[in-house]
């Protein structure tokens, strides 16, 4: 068969790209596929090209190897004029290797296609240059030389941001945190743990599982994210009803400024009010007034009992009345509440062949209980689940504690975004809304589109006010982009939402800081990253506004 | 032709859990880890239940030979769709000696109290891998043995069985009463929904002794010593052919 003849796997190759007589191939699964190329074989063999797409797996998550299509560069796409900063010279490639020593520096356009690009292929730069420094005095180094030579320079750790906010837009230098997964110290006595900025975050949590710690932090990336780069985006996931956002749960930062200055507010204490507390800063900024190079975060215990319950309900109102129930009735145990739609879990069954434990409804929740004590803990969900189900609000849904049911449920919500991006390209948003207008917004969304697009279909942390709104289409088309921007940004700000509730600004929503955020604020954001990078070298063209 | 089919299910360390070697390296840490029915025994569940729902089947049973909390991996099965349950109640010391070849005498004797015409048993379990209980159970019973199991079908006072064996998929015709054990590819269970779960909890599950069936339950192995397996080597990079040609003969693989 065709498979075995290109010695590839079938497992991973994934439908991707449409069939024409011309010039490109559609993929389907195992013998559609064979039918297709037969089928080419009759034509000129010159007017086929064969697209693979080879995908790397990676446990939770998926990340494009260099052989996916290219998009767009992102000067292009989006007209951005390049800032006045050098270029790279032999010179500056000389320093940084005899600084790092040749195997951590990595040249070259072609081999940096994937720290190019951010996985959604969405974004694309041309840097050429890629620094793996190990420690902090190296990324001081870095950094000194970079503002002395104005270079500018794009942090990144583990490239799954969402906003175009982790890739160089021009010839950015990349420094990456790949090499800076140090864990320093376990406090078993306080639940700190101190590590270095590269660890990623499903390999801390293992850690400190084996002290009986978690992270308090969980979200589909975490086979690949960093802790640098979940804590220099605010990230939030699908724990923080429970566990809260991590500016309160990141006790100290250790940064690098612009300037090559370590800025030290490094602490394992959980109070300490001395002062202005400048970590802040740094959490949530997204690399633009300095680089997370160690932090220190308070880890809760993990919890000994664990229930996961997924159910299905058929109206919006119900939705909202479960929610409501699950706070009353689960209160304390309650430590994750998610939302996802028919539409949305449609697309985790098409693409990935994953099937969901009930039917089809027009609404799921999954609806998460951590606790310390079982039999406590199943008492109080099965009233819940009696309580809602005997009402009627509920209309179907099962209920697991053994971890390999609990995985395959998450992943139904944990893999949405993999799906959709099946569908070729993903228009993505993630907005804080209240939980009143949440669906809303969807459906007025769909509507607006009408039938230029693949999907339209909303997911989200319901628990937070938090609605992940994602649009597809099969490529990137600028007319649909224009059509659902600034209409999302506008519907959003009239409800006195949040255009970006933890996504962060990035690239792409950069522009658009004043639907949510008043002028004043914004001019005083100015006046920080003035006062921090004065040359602007880190992380430029994201988060603030072009002038 | 309605059949009554018992199913064995086995409560076993959930396959997502990551196994520790306990500190007197005779076994695993079981206690306070989180333990689920065998996949297999899923599969096996859900097979018995499509065969009562296409009426070929008029009861289903499930069994399982195990400490206390074995009954809520019988109640799972219940959610399924078993109708009742049997729980031989195994001493918490005494479940990691239990053999195969207990739990086959002991579904030999369960057969013959509740005149079952078909057992259905997952090929093997995940903790001790070893698809044995199935084969035993059916030479007790000198029943026909369909073992495998990617697909059942009934023709009449027969079982048409594919079997999936090392040369490819082998099809079997097994006379009535069988045992037959299933494997990966026989269906993909379902999840017990919230009503089913509900309605599970009024079931009956009757619970009996191993001795009560005459069943002797003394081990005849002796667990010498339980490791981890070995920590994979991390491997070398080497220059050139010639350095890659030298290592492989000092180590004395050419």
């Amino acid at each position: 068969m065709l498979f075995d003849r290109l010695g590839l796997s079938l497992h991973y190759i994934k439908p991707r790209t449409t069939v024409t007589s011309k010039q490109q191939v559609k993929m389907f699964h195992g013998k559609e596929l064979w039918q297709v190329v037969s089928m080419a074989s009759r034509w000129t063999r010159a007017s086929c090209s064969l697209t693979l797409n080879l995908y790397r797996w990676n446990k939770t998550f998926i990340h494009t190897s260099s052989c996916h299509r290219k998009c767009e560069l992102t000067s292009k796409r989006y007209q951005v004029k390049r800032g006045n900063y050098n270029q790279i010279n032999d010179q500056n490639i000389k320093f940084f290797t005899e600084l790092l020593g040749p195997h951590r520096i990595i040249e070259g356009e072609s081999e940096l296609e994937g720290h190019n690009t951010d996985w959604l292929d969405t974004v694309r730069g041309v840097s050429s240059v890629l620094l793996k420094p190990k420690t902090t005095e190296e990324v001081s180094a870095i950094l000194t030389y970079c503002n002395q030579h104005r270079l500018a320079v794009c942090p990144q750790g583990g490239n799954t941001g969402l906003v175009g906010g982790s890739v160089p837009v021009f010839d950015e230098i990349i420094i990456s945190t790949n090499l800076m997964n140090k864990v320093e110290n376990v406090d078993t006595w306080s639940g700190v743990v101190t590590c270095q900025s590269g660890c990623v975050l499903e390999a801390l949590d293992q850690h400190v599982a084996d002290f009986g710690l978690m992270v308090p932090l969980d979200l589909g990336a975490k086979g690949s994210c960093h802790i640098g780069g979940n804590v220099s985006t605010n990230a939030g996931g699908l724990r923080l009803l429970r566990y809260g956002n991590l500016h309160g749960s990141v006790l100290g930062v250790e940064a690098v400024l612009a300037s090559g200055e370590v800025v030290d507010c490094m602490t394992a204490m959980k109070k300490d009010n001395t002062g202005y507390d400048l970590k802040h800063l740094f959490i949530g900024s997204e690399g633009t007034l300095g680089l997370v190079t160690k932090i220190a975060i308070h880890c809760p215990s993990r919890p000994q009992a664990v229930n996961l319950a997924f159910l299905g309900l058929s109206s919006y109102e119900n939705v909202l009345k479960t929610y409501v129930a699950a706070k009353s009735k689960l209160g304390e145990i309650l430590s994750s509440c998610e939302f996802i739609d028919r539409s949305s879990l449609e697309c985790v069954e098409e693409n990935l062949k994953l099937k969901p434990p009930i039917s089809s409804h027009e609404y799921y929740m999954l609806i998460e209980t951590s606790g310390s004590n079982g039999t406590h803990d199943e008492e109080k969900l099965n009233i819940f689940l009696e309580d809602v189900l005997g009402s009627g609000i509920v209309d179907d849904g099962t209920v697991a504690s053994e971890p390999s049911r609990m995985l395959h449920i998450w992943g139904l919500r944990e893999r949405i975004a993999e799906a959709l991006h099946h569908e070729g390209y993903t228009y993505k948003y993630d907005i804080s809304i209240p939980l009143s207008h949440f669906y809303k917004m969807v459906e007025d969304m769909r509507e607006h589109l009408g039938s230029k697009i693949i999907r339209c279909c909303g997911y989200g942390h319901i628990g937070d006010g938090n609605l992940h709104l994602n649009i597809t289409t099969e490529e990137f088309d600028k007319e649909v982009l224009n059509h659902i921007e600034p209409a999302v940004y506008e519907w959003t700000s009239k409800v006195k939402g949040s255009i970006s509730a933890e996504h962060g600004l990035g690239f792409k929503k950069r522009n658009y800081i004043h639907y949510s955020k008043s002028s004043g604020a914004v001019t005083i954001m100015k006046q920080m990253k003035k006062l921090l990078d004065p040359n602007g070298i880190l992380n430029p063209y994201k988060v603030l506004p072009d002038e | 032709m309605s059949l009554r089919v018992l199913v064995g299910v086995k409560r076993v360390i959930d396959y997502a859990v990551k196994i520790r070697v306990r500190p007197d390296k005779l076994g695993v840490v079981t206690d306070g880890v989180k333990h689920s029915m065998n996949p297999f025994d899923e599969i096996a569940i859900e097979e018995a239940v499509r065969l009562k729902e296409k009426k070929i089947a008029k009861e289903v049973v499930a069994i399982s030979c195990g400490p206390t909390q074995a009954q809520e991996t019988i109640r799972t099965a219940l959610a399924m769709g078993a109708d009742r349950g049997i729980h031989v109640e195994i001493p918490a010391k005494e479940v990691e000696k239990l053999e195969p070849l207990h739990v086959a005498k002991i579904m030999a004797k369960l057969v013959e109290q509740e005149k079952a015409d078909l057992v259905v048993l997952g090929k093997q379990a995940i903790d001790d891998d070893s698809n044995a209980t199935a084969q035993m159970t059916a030479a007790l019973l000198d029943w026909p043995q369909a073992t495998f199991a990617s697909k059942i079908e009934k023709t009449d006072g027969e079982l048409q069985v594919t079997r999936e064996v090392d040369g490819g998929l082998e099809i079997i015709k097994v006379k009535l009463p069988a045992v037959v054990s299933a494997d990966l590819r026989l269906n993909e269970p379902r999840y017990a929904t919230l009503p089913n779960i509900m309605k599970a909890k009024k079931k009956k599950i009757a619970k009996m002794k191993a001795a009560d069936l005459g069943v002797d339950t003394s081990p005849h192995f002796e667990v010498l010593d339980v490791a981890d397996p070995p920590v994979r080597e991390a491997g070398i990079k080497v220059e050139d052919v010639d350095t890659l040609v030298t290592k492989l003969k000092d180590a004395g693989r050419i």
